[in-house]
C-alpha cells in the first residue's frame, strides 16, 4: 500500500462508496458504521503518510505520475508537501469526527444509502483537491466536490434547500469556469515553449507571464493579471471573500449538519489552498499588484462579517458569518508576502477548520434536540447540559483566539506578520478580534446563560457518548495546537521556507 | 541565572488543581454539581498553598543569589512553543526579582482567599466549578508574571481575562451577572488590541519579544525614534487601561462586583488588575525612552484616581465603594509609574494587595453575615455583632487611608513625594494626588461608619441570622490584617529609617531591575521636603478619616449635609452616567451597524445583486423563448433570413 | 440566358413567399412544388447555356424526389386534418416554448 499511498487515500472513500451501493438495503442501520470504517481507514493511511513524511525536504513527496491525455498534456499526478500535509490531515481527522458528531439518534434520514455514499464521495473530492499536482486533475476534483454537496443540501436540507443549493452550485461553478479557461491557456502556453503540453503544476512554478506594471489599467490587460484574476475569482468565491460570499449563509443554514461541518471545515479551505498553491506562486507580480485590493476585501470581510454576525438571531447563520470573518484573516495573511503571516495563514486554515467544525456540531446538537436555531429559544442550557456547555465554551474560545487555543496561534502570527508590512491593515484586522469576542460571547450567553425562558428546554439531553468522543477529539486539537503548535505544524517549516523564498525572489525582495 | 524546575512546578500545580476539581471529581462523582465545598475547597487550597511554599523557596534562591549576582533570575525553558521564520517564542519561565514578589503575592494571598472561599461558598451549589476556575486563574496569573517573553505574558493576560469572565458570571442564570462577565471580557479585549499593537511594534523595531533581549537592545543603545517609543508605550498602556481599569476602560470593574466576593478580592484587588502595572514596571527601560507616554500615563492615573474617588464617596453598595476604591488606587500606581517611580508603584501594588484584599474579604464577611445584603444603608451598628470582622476591616481602612505606620501610609506617601520631588512630576499631579488621598480616607471612613457604627438598620430576619464568620474566613482576615498593618515596613523611607537603621528593603531588592530614582535633592533639603510631605499627609489622612467617620454616621449622602448638592450627589451616585454614555455612543450604534450590515447591505444590496443576476438571466431566457412560437412557418422565415444573410456575407465582395 | 434565370429566381421567390406566408397547407405544398420547379428551370437554363447535359440529368432526380415529397406532404396534410381538425398551418403549435 505504501507504493501508491496518496491514490489509496484519495480513492478509498470512493471505493467504499461503490461497495456500499451494492450492500442490501435492509442493512440500513449499518451504513453509517460503514462510512465510519472508511473514514478510519483513511485516517490510518493519513497517519502513515504523516509518519513517513520527510520534514526536511521541500519537494513533493509520495509522487505518482501517470499520463492521462498526453495529447492535451493532462496527467494523473499527485504529490504531497508541507502545505498540503496539514490540510490532508485536517480532512482525515474531521471526517470521523463529523460522522460521530452527527450520528442519527432516532430514525435514519430518507435515502440513507445515497446520503452516506455522498459523504464518502465528498471525501474523495476533498483529498483529491489537496493532493493533485496536475492543474486539470485539480480542477476535476475541485468540481467533483460540488456534486455531493449539491445533493446533500438539495435533498436532506432545510426548507429553502433548493434555492440554497442551486445558488451554491451555480455561484461556485461560474467562478470555476474562468479558471478552466485559464488552465487551458496555461496548458497551451506550456506547449508553445517546450513542445509537449503539460498541465503539471511544476511546469508553471517559474513561468513568467508578461505583466505590464506601469499602471493598474495597463496591468489589468496583461496576460499574467488576467490569468491571476481568473484563478483568483474561482478561489475567492470559495473562501468566501466579500462580496462573493452570499452563497455561504444560505448554504449553511439549509444544509444538514454534516454537510455544514464539511463545508466549513474543509471546503472553504480549498479556496485558500488554491490561492496559496496556484494563484499567488504562479503569478506573483500580479498578486503583489493586486495585494492592496485583497487586503481591502479581506479587512472588509473580517469586519463586515463580524457585524453581520452580531445582528443574527439564527445561530447557524451567525456561525456562517463568523466563518466569513475568520477566513478574511487568511486572505490578508496570504497576500502579505511575509514569512510569518503566510505560515500563520496556513495554520489558521487548520485552526478554523477545527473550531468551525466544533461550532457547527454544537448547532447540530441543539437543532437535533430542540428543532430550532433561533438564539432566543435557548437560555440557561449550561445548567441542563453541562457537557455541551463546556464543549461550546472551548469552541468559542478557539474562535475568539484565546491564547492557549489554536485560534491564537494562527491569528497572532498573521497579525504580527502583516503588521511588519502593512501596519494599518493589521490594526484593522485587530478590530475584528474585538468584534469576534462580541458576537461569540453574545451567542454563548443567549444559549447557555440567562434564566430559563422555555420550560420545554428543561428536559434537553446532554451529549451522547459518540458526540462526546467527537467534541473531546476537537478539544484535544484545540488545546494541542494551542500549546504545542510546533508538533502539529513543524513538518511544514521547510516547505514554507522554500515557498516564501521562491515567492520573494520573484517579486524582488 | 539559575536553572530550576521550580517555576514550572509553581505554574503547573494550580493547573492540576483545576483539572482535579473540574474533571477528575466530576468524573468520579458522576456529576458537575456533586463535589462538596470542603472537598473542592481543600483540594484547591492545597494546590495553591503548595505553589506558595515553592514560591517562598524561589524567593530564597533569589535572595541568596543576590549576593553574587546583580540580577538573579530563576529560569526554566520548557520547550519551543512557536518557531516561525524570524519569530521564536520559547515557553520560557523566568522569575526575576519583580516576578518573585508577585508570585509570593499571587500564591500567598491566593491561598488565603482559597481558604476563605471554603467558608464563604459553603452554601453554594457547583462549588467544584468555582474552585476549579479559581485555580485556573492562579495558573494564568502566574504565567503572566513568570513569562519570559511578551506572548507568554499575553497568554496569562488573556487567561486571567477568561477566568474573570467565568467567575464574574459564576451565577450565570442571572442575566445581569452574565452581562457583567461579558462586559469585562469585551472591554478587556479592546485593551488587548492595544497590547497586541504594542507587541507588534516591539517586534518590528527590536526583532524580538523576549524581555532579556529587549533589555539588552535598549541598554546597548540601539536607538529607536522617540515617536516609535511613544507609540509602543501608548499602545501598551491602552492594554493596561483595560486590564487595570483606568479611564477609559475601567467600566467593567464596578460591574464585576456581581461575582462572588472572594473573586473580587483576588482578581479585582490583589492580582489581575495589577497586571497592567506589572507590565509597565517590567518594561520600564522601554517606557523611559518615551517621556511623553509617561506623562500621559501619569495624568491618566491621577485623573482616574480622583474621578473614581469622587464616585466612591456616593455609593451605597459596599462592594461598589471598594471597586471604585480599587480603580482609584490603581490610578495611584499608574501615577507613580508615570513620574518614573516604578519601585514605588510596585510597593503600592504590594500594600494595596494586602489591604484591599483584606477590605474585600471583610466586606464579604459582612455580606455573609447579613444574609447577602450589600446595601450599607441597610446595615449599621454591626460592630458589636461582628467584632473580628470589624477589627480587621478597621485595620484595612487605616491602611488604605494612609494613617501613619500602616502599610498604606508608607507606599502612598512615597508616591506623593515622588510626584512632587522627581523632575518628571508636576505640582498639579501632586495636588490631585493629595486630594484623592483625602477622598480615600473620607469614603473609607464613611464606609466603616455606615456599616459598623450608628443605628442598626438591618431587617428583622437578617438580624436573626447575624453571626460572625467561621474560622476559615477569619484566619485569612487576620493574616491580611497583620500584613496590612506591618507590611509597610518593607519600604521605610530614609528619613525615618535612618533613625532606626531600617532600610527601604523593597527598593534594595528591586534595584537592579527597577532602578531607584535618584532624587534631585540631598541631605537636609531632602529631609525637609520629605518630612513636610510626610507630616502633612499624615495629618490630612487622620483628619479625613475622622471626618469620614463622624460626618457620615447619621447622614449617608453628601446631599444630606448640604442640600444644594443634590444634583451633584445624583451625578456621583450614577457614576457620572458613563455607562449610559458608552451605551448611547458606542454600543447602540454598533448594534445598529450590525443590523444594517446583516439586513440591508447583505440581504438587499449584495444578495439582491446576485439574485438579480439570476433573475435577469431567466428573464433574458424568457425573451428568447418568444422566438419559439411553435409556428413552423415562422421558423421557415427565420431560415430564409439566415440564408440571405449568409449569402450576402459570402458574396458581398463579388456583388460590389 | 439571364431571362431564364430571372424567371427562375422570380418563380423561386414566389414559391418562398407562398411557403412563408400562406396558411393553407395545400397552398403550402403548391409553393414547395413551385420552389422545386424553379430550381429545375434554373438548372435547365444553365444546362442549355453551358451545353452540358448535367443540368438536365439533375432535373430528372429533382422531379422524382418532388413527386415522392408531394405524396408524403399530402399524407402529412391528411394526418394534420385528422389530428387538428383543420388544415391551417397554425393549429400545430405543440413545439411552442
Amino acid at each position: 500500500m505504501t507504493t501508491c499511498l496518496l491514490s489509496w487515500i484519495i480513492f478509498t472513500p470512493a471505493l467504499m462508496a461503490l461497495v456500499l451501493m451494492f450492500l442490501p438495503n435492509r442493512m440500513e442501520k449499518n451504513f453509517r458504521m460503514w462510512a465510519l470504517l472508511s473514514s478510519f481507514i483513511s485516517l490510518i493511511l493519513a497517519f502513515k503518510l504523516w509518519l513517513n513524511f520527510d520534514a526536511s525536504s521541500a519537494q513533493f513527496q509520495f509522487t505518482e505520475l501517470a499520463a492521462w491525455i498526453p495529447q492535451l498534456g493532462l496527467s494523473y499526478s499527485v504529490g504531497i508537501d508541507g502545505i498540503s500535509l496539514p490540510l490532508v490531515m485536517l480532512t482525515a481527522i474531521i471526517s470521523p469526527i463529523a460522522l460521530l458528531g452527527t450520528w442519527p439518534a432516532h430514525g435514519l434520514p430518507k435515502k440513507e444509502k445515497f446520503f452516506v455514499a455522498m459523504i464518502l464521495f465528498l471525501q474523495t473530492g476533498m483529498y483529491g483537491t489537496f493532493l493533485a499536482t496536475d492543474l486539470f486533475l485539480f480542477y476535476f476534483f475541485w468540481e467533483i466536490v460540488l456534486i455531493p454537496m449539491f445533493f446533500m443540501i438539495g435533498i436532506w436540507g432545510g426548507q429553502d434547500r433548493i434555492y440554497a443549493t442551486v445558488k451554491f452550485f451555480i455561484f461556485t461553478m461560474v467562478g470555476s469556469l474562468l479558471m478552466l479557461v485559464a488552465i487551458f491557456y496555461l496548458v497551451r502556453s506550456s506547449a508553445i515553449q517546450g513542445g509537449m503540453p503539460s498541465a503539471l503544476m511544476s511546469a508553471f512554478a517559474n513561468a513568467q507571464f508578461p505583466l505590464d506594471q506601469s499602471s493598474l489599467a495597463q496591468g489589468l490587460k496583461s496576460p499574467q493579471m488576467l490569468l491571476f484574476l481568473a484563478f483568483a475569482l474561482a478561489f475567492v468565491i470559495k473562501v468566501p471573500m466579500v462580496p462573493f460570499h452570499t452563497w455561504l449563509p444560505d448554504a449553511h443554514v439549509q444544509a444538514p449538519t454534516i454537510g455544514s461541518v464539511f463545508l466549513a471545515a474543509v471546503l472553504l479551505k480549498m479556496g485558500t489552498y488554491g490561492l496559496m498553491r496556484i494563484a499567488i506562486p504562479f503569478f506573483p507580480q500580479a498578486a503583489l499588484m493586486m495585494a492592496p485590493f485583497f487586503y481591502f476585501l479581506g479587512v472588509v470581510g473580517i469586519i463586515y462579517g463580524a457585524f453581520c454576525a452580531m445582528a443574527q438571531t439564527d445561530f447557524k447563520k451567525l456561525v456562517a458569518y463568523s466563518s466569513i470573518s475568520h477566513m478574511g484573516y487568511i486572505i490578508v495573511g496570504l497576500f502579505s508576502f511575509d514569512r510569518i503571516a503566510t505560515s500563520g495563514a496556513l495554520y489558521q486554515m487548520i485552526n478554523h477548520g477545527v473550531s468551525a467544525a466544533g461550532l457547527f456540531l454544537i448547532v447540530g446538537f441543539l437543532y437535533e434536540r430542540l428543532h430550532t436555531r433561533n438564539l432566543e429559544d435557548f437560555g440557561s442550557l449550561a445548567k441542563i447540559t453541562p457537557m455541551m456547555a463546556i464543549a461550546f465554551l472551548i469552541m468559542t474560545l478557539s474562535s475568539v483566539a484565546l491564547p492557549g487555543t489554536n485560534g491564537f496561534v494562527g491569528e497572532f502570527t498573521i497579525l504580527l506578520g502583516t503588521f511588519q508590512v502593512a501596519p494599518v491593515v493589521a490594526v484593522l484586522c485587530g478590530i475584528g478580534v474585538v468584534l469576534g469576542a462580541v458576537y461569540s460571547l453574545r451567542a454563548y450567553q443567549m444559549v447557555m446563560f440567562g434564566p430559563l425562558t422555555k420550560q420545554e428546554n428543561k428536559s434537553t439531553k446532554d451529549l451522547t457518548a459518540r458526540e462526546i468522543i467527537a467534541m473531546v477529539s476537537l478539544t484535544v486539537l484545540v488545546f494541542g495546537i494551542g500549546f504545542f503548535p510546533e508538533f502539529f505544524f513543524g513538518k511544514s517549516h521547510v516547505t514554507l521556507d522554500n515557498y516564501m523564498t521562491n515567492l520573494l525572489s520573484h517579486i524582488g525582495r | 541565572m539559575m536553572q530550576s524546575n521550580l517555576p514550572l512546578l509553581i505554574l503547573i500545580l494550580p493547573l492540576i488543581g483545576f483539572f482535579v476539581n473540574g474533571v477528575v471529581y466530576p468524573l468520579i462523582l458522576k456529576g458537575f454539581a456533586k463535589t462538596s465545598a470542603p472537598l473542592a475547597g481543600i483540594t484547591a487550597t492545597a494546590f495553591i498553598s503548595l505553589s506558595f511554599i515553592l514560591a517562598v523557596k524561589v524567593f530564597f534562591l533569589l535572595s541568596g543569589a543576590g549576593h553574587e549576582e546583580h540580577n538573579p533570575v530563576v529560569m526554566q525553558t520548557v520547550y519551543q512553543w512557536l518557531d516561525v521564520g524570524s519569530l521564536h517564542i520559547p515557553f520560557e519561565l523566568k522569575v526575576d526579582k519583580i516576578s518573585g514578589i508577585l508570585i509570593l503575592i499571587i500564591t500567598g494571598i491566593g491561598s488565603l482567599i482559597h481558604l476563605y472561599s471554603i467558608g464563604y461558598m459553603s452554601h453554594e451549589k457547583c462549588v467544584g466549578r468555582y474552585f476549579s476556575y479559581l485555580n485556573l486563574f492562579c495558573f494564568a496569573m502566574l504565567l503572566l508574571v513568570m513569562g519570559a517573553n511578551l506572548p507568554l505574558l499575553f497568554f496569562g493576560w488573556e487567561g486571567v481575562g477568561l477566568c474573570s469572565y467565568l467567575l464574574i458570571g459564576f451565577w450565570y442564570t442571572d442575566t445581569e451577572k452574565a452581562d457583567a462577565g461579558k462586559k469585562a471580557f469585551i472591554v478587556n479585549r479592546i485593551g488587548d488590541l492595544g497590547f497586541l499593537i504594542g507587541m507588534f511594534l516591539i517586534f518590528k523595531n527590536f526583532g524580538t519579544l523576549t524581555f532579556s533581549e529587549i533589555y539588552t537592545s535598549i541598554a546597548s543603545g540601539d536607538t529607536i525614534s522617540q515617536t516609535t517609543a511613544v507609540a509602543i508605550c501608548l499602545a501598551l498602556f491602552v492594554g493596561a487601561t483595560g486590564k487595570s481599569a483606568q479611564i477609559p476602560l475601567y467600566v467593567w470593574l464596578p460591574d464585576a462586583m456581581s461575582g462572588p466576593t472572594p473573586v473580587s478580592a483576588l482578581i479585582h484587588a490583589a492580582t489581575m488588575v495589577t497586571a497592567g502595572v506589572y507590565m509597565i514596571v517590567k518594561l520600564n527601560p522601554l517606557f523611559d525612552l518615551a517621556p511623553q507616554a509617561l506623562t500621559v500615563i501619569a495624568y491618566t492615573g491621577a485623573f482616574t484616581a480622583l474621578f473614581a474617588g469622587s464616585i466612591a464617596i456616593a455609593q451605597k453598595d459596599i462592594k461598589k465603594v471598594l471597586a471604585y476604591s480599587t480603580v482609584s488606587q490603581l490610578g495611584f500606581m499608574f501615577l507613580a509609574c508615570g513620574v518614573g517611580a516604578y519601585q514605588t508603584a510596585v510597593f503600592h501594588l504590594m500594600t494595596h494587595a494586602f489591604f484591599k484584599a483584606l477590605l474585600f474579604l471583610g466586606s464579604g464577611s459582612v455580606i455573609h453575615a447579613c444574609s447577602g445584603e450589600q446595601d450599607m444603608t441597610k446595615m449599621g451598628g454591626l460592630k458589636k455583632y461582628l467584632p473580628h470582622t470589624h477589627l480587621t476591616m478597621l485595620i484595612g481602612s487605616l491602611a488604605i487611608s494612609g494613617i501613619p505606620f500602616f502599610s498604606g501610609f508608607f507606599s502612598k506617601d512615597e508616591i506623593l513625594y515622588s510626584v512632587i520631588a522627581l523632575p518628571s512630576g508636576h505640582t498639579l499631579l501632586f495636588f490631585v494626588g493629595v486630594l484623592t488621598a483625602a477622598l480615600t480616607a473620607i469614603y473609607t471612613g464613611r464606609m466603616m461608619t455606615i456599616t459598623f457604627y450608628g443605628t442598626e438598620r438591618l431587617s428583622h430576619e437578617a438580624k436573626h441570622h447575624l453571626h460572625e464568620s467561621p474560622a476559615t474566613m477569619l484566619i485569612p482576615l487576620y493574616v491580611l490584617a497583620i500584613l496590612a498593618a506591618f507590611g509597610g515596613f518593607l519600604g521605610v523611607p530614609h528619613l525615618l529609617g535612618e533613625q532606626f537603621s531600617l532600610h527601604h528593603q523593597l527598593a534594595h531588592w528591586l534595584d537592579p531591575l527597577v532602578p531607584t530614582r535618584v532624587l534631585p535633592m540631598v541631605g537636609v533639603k531632602l529631609a525637609l521636603h520629605e518630612g513636610v510631605v510626610m507630616v502633612g499627609s499624615s495629618v490630612l489622612a487622620i483628619c479625613s478619616f475622622a471626618f469620614g467617620i463622624v460626618a457620615f454616621k447619621k447622614k449617608f449622602h453628601i446631599s444630606d449635609h448640604i442640600s444644594g448638592l443634590k444634583d451633584i450627589q445624583k451625578v456621583l451616585e450614577n457614576k457620572y452616567f458613563i455607562d449610559e454614555i458608552y451605551f448611547a455612543v458606542v454600543v447602540n450604534p454598533l448594534k445598529l451597524l450590525g443590523k444594517l450590515c446583516a439586513h440591508v447591505v447583505d440581504k438587499v444590496i449584495i444578495d439582491g445583486f446576485i439574485v438579480g443576476l439570476g433573475r435577469g438571466t431567466r428573464d433574458l431566457g424568457k425573451r428568447f423563448k418568444a422566438l419559439q412560437s411553435g409556428d413552423v412557418q415562422a421558423y421557415a422565415y427565420l431560415l430564409v433570413l439566415g440564408l440571405v444573410t449568409l449569402l450576402w456575407i459570402a458574396f458581398r465582395k463579388v456583388m460590389m | 440566358m439571364d431571362k431564364i434565370q430571372l424567371l427562375s429566381a422570380f418563380l423561386f421567390t414566389i414559391g418562398l413567399l407562398i411557403v412563408i406566408t400562406r396558411r393553407n397547407t395545400i397552398v403550402l405544398l403548391m409553393g414547395v412544388e413551385l420552389l422545386l420547379n424553379a430550381a429545375n428551370l434554373s438548372m435547365v437554363g444553365f444546362s442549355h447555356h453551358m451545353s452540358q447535359i448535367d443540368g438536365q440529368m439533375q432535373v430528372f432526380f429533382v422531379i422524382t424526389i418532388a413527386a415522392a415529397e408531394s405524396a408524403i406532404g399530402l399524407s402529412i396534410l391528411v394526418n394534420l386534418y385528422r389530428n387538428f381538425g383543420s388544415i391551417k398551418t397554425d393549429v400545430a403549435q405543440g413545439l411552442r416554448g
